[in-house]
């Protein structure tokens, strides 16, 4: 049998360069016809926190989707931690990896909907426990006990028997960020998820992000229209349009001095009239 | 009529009997629907197009095959093929394979509209194709599928009056024998309140295994409050915290 290898593993020029925790070679996303991905090359390094901005449609949420595997990828390779996610390039051709394979490296991944997507046949600490003790084998007494400690640090503490349902939108969107925790995931994706509440709820559901931001480690990934979290959290910002990057740059830069004209004008129109700026607090 | 409640108290028992076999039918019937509804309804969902394929076979043969006809061949041609069944088995499996066809449609409709969120946020949790089925999916299509179940079991309860063509002596058969020493009116009569009465029992049953269903999703009230009879104080209190 021969030894196969990985040309990527190759190419790690035996330096001890850090190993991104997204990697997106080649990657391409079609729905039919429409081609939502193109050749997207990128990378996320760990602890970054990236958020993607630009027009609906411009395949934002799809590329959240795809680390998640709630897409499958039409053509190329995503890399978690520098190992093939879905699929991988073997004997010099592009094979779906096993499920047991992925599901080994999704267990790294959270993600917050913009739906929360509570589980309404559970309650609120039910929820919480539900992946770690069925998923991870934790015991019940030891999921329970973070899960408590998760509420309280979303601000809910007395909320753990009460039903998804009779909780408003704000949050059930704390819960679904603290069930998403509880799986200890090095990777989060956070998709639009200030977009269903009402305009007064979302500085408490982004005042808790921004303390996770500044306490843990975790690498996000962000998709918001709220430029100025955004720009609080993140230390880059990708621009799409049409499935490529048009634009790359730290917040500063991106939100204060845009180069390209597409980001300019999308800045333009989200941030209103004025000069196109938001302010440092 | 004097002569009607008398061979009527006289037939009594006999009709407990015979009563007692739709029941056993109905339940059974019931039953055996239910886990067929389940496994040919989550089949005609698998990836597996050979898998899916059968189940969506056996769903249509059942559906589409006279319910007597199906009882006939269990009764009279199995055995000549070496497999004879007693009649009350004959009957549950063809009532269970019937009716069972008609609610895999139900199951795989009510899975079917759970959500995709729900879905989604159980592959964001690492969760197992069963995990996510037992213990989110299917929890949730419960609830919906309960109306629809209690239509078909309702059918079937009325469905079991055509055993006595294999021999069984249930409701139907021994109202017909009491209709010999009564009015035709009087015999059928009977018949037509008895299995009202069941068919509102079994639906009273169902509707509150809805409401219980229902309270688990944080939809309604819980099985408890609803039975609670609501006295004007306590209607008005209600009609106070809501206001």
């Amino acid at each position: 049998m021969p030894t196969t290898t990985d040309p990527h593993a190759a190419a790690g020029d035996g330096t001890a360069a850090a190993v991104p925790a997204i990697r997106f070679e080649n990657v391409e996303k079609r729905f039919g016809d429409n081609v939502v991905l193109k050749d997207l090359n990128f990378e996320v390094a760990k602890g970054d926190r990236v958020t993607l901005i630009g027009p609906s449609g411009s395949g934002k949420t799809t590329i959240l989707r795809l680390v998640m595997t709630l897409e499958s990828l039409s053509d190329g390779y995503i890399y978690i931690d520098g190992e093939p996610l879905t699929h991988e390039l073997r004997d010099g051709k592009r094979v779906a990896r096993s499920e047991k394979a992925q599901k080994q490296i999704r267990k790294r991944i959270g993600m917050v909907f913009q739906q929360f997507n509570l589980f309404p046949n559970m309650t609120v600490l039910e929820n919480i426990i539900e992946a770690p003790v069925h998923v991870l084998g934790q015991s019940k007494a030891e999921a329970t006990k973070r899960a408590m400690e998760l509420l309280e640090s979303v601000g809910l503490p007395g909320k753990a028997n009460a039903h998804p349902l009779q909780l408003s939108g704000g949050q059930q969107q704390r819960v679904a960020i603290a069930r998403a925790l509880a799986m200890d995931p090095d990777i989060l994706l956070l998709d639009e998820v200030t977009s269903a509440l009402d305009p007064e709820i979302v500085g408490e559901v982004l005042g808790i992000l921004r303390h996770i931001a500044e306490t843990t480690d975790i690498t996000m990934l962000i998709v918001t229209h709220e430029m100025q979290f955004a720009r609080d959290v993140s230390n880059r910002v990708m621009m799409f349009d049409g499935g490529r990057v048009v634009e790359e740059a730290t917040p500063d830069v991106m939100f204060t001095n845009p180069q390209h004209e597409r980001t300019q004008a999308f800045l333009h129109a989200v941030l209103g009239s004025g000069d196109g700026h938001i302010g440092t607090h | 009529m004097e002569s009607n409640f008398e061979a009527l108290a006289e037939a009594w028992p006999r009709i407990l009997d015979g009563l007692w076999i739709t029941l056993q039918l109905t339940l059974g019937g019931a039953l055996l629907a239910m886990v067929i509804a389940v496994v040919l309804g989550l089949g005609s969902r698998l990836h597996n197009i050979v898998l899916r394929g059968l189940c969506r076979a056996i769903m249509e043969f059942f559906r589409g095959t006279s319910l007597v006809v199906q009882l006939f061949f269990f009764f009279f041609v199995l055995p000549q093929l070496g497999l004879a069944l007693p009649a009350m088995v004959c009957g549950i499996l063809g009532l269970g394979l019937n009716y069972g066809a008609y609610a895999a449609e139900v199951v795989r409709g009510s899975i079917n509209s759970v959500p995709t969120g729900q879905w989604e946020a159980t592959t964001a949790l690492s969760m197992s194709k069963s995990q996510q089925m037992i213990r989110v999916i299917f929890p949730q299509a419960w609830a919906l599928m309960i109306p629809s179940l209690t239509n078909y079991l309702i059918h079937m309860l009325k469905g079991t009056a055509i055993v006595s063509f294999i021999t069984l002596a249930d409701l139907t058969y021994h109202t017909e024998q009491l209709r010999e020493q009564t009015d035709t009116f009087f015999a059928y009569g009977v018949s037509l309140v008895i299995y009202f009465v069941i068919a509102y029992i079994l639906t009273l049953i169902m509707n509150a295994l809805e409401v219980r269903a229902k309270h688990r999703l944080g939809r309604g009230e819980s099985l408890r409050e609803a039975l609670t009879p609501k006295t004007p104080e306590t209607a008005a209190a209600e009609g106070g915290r809501k206001a």
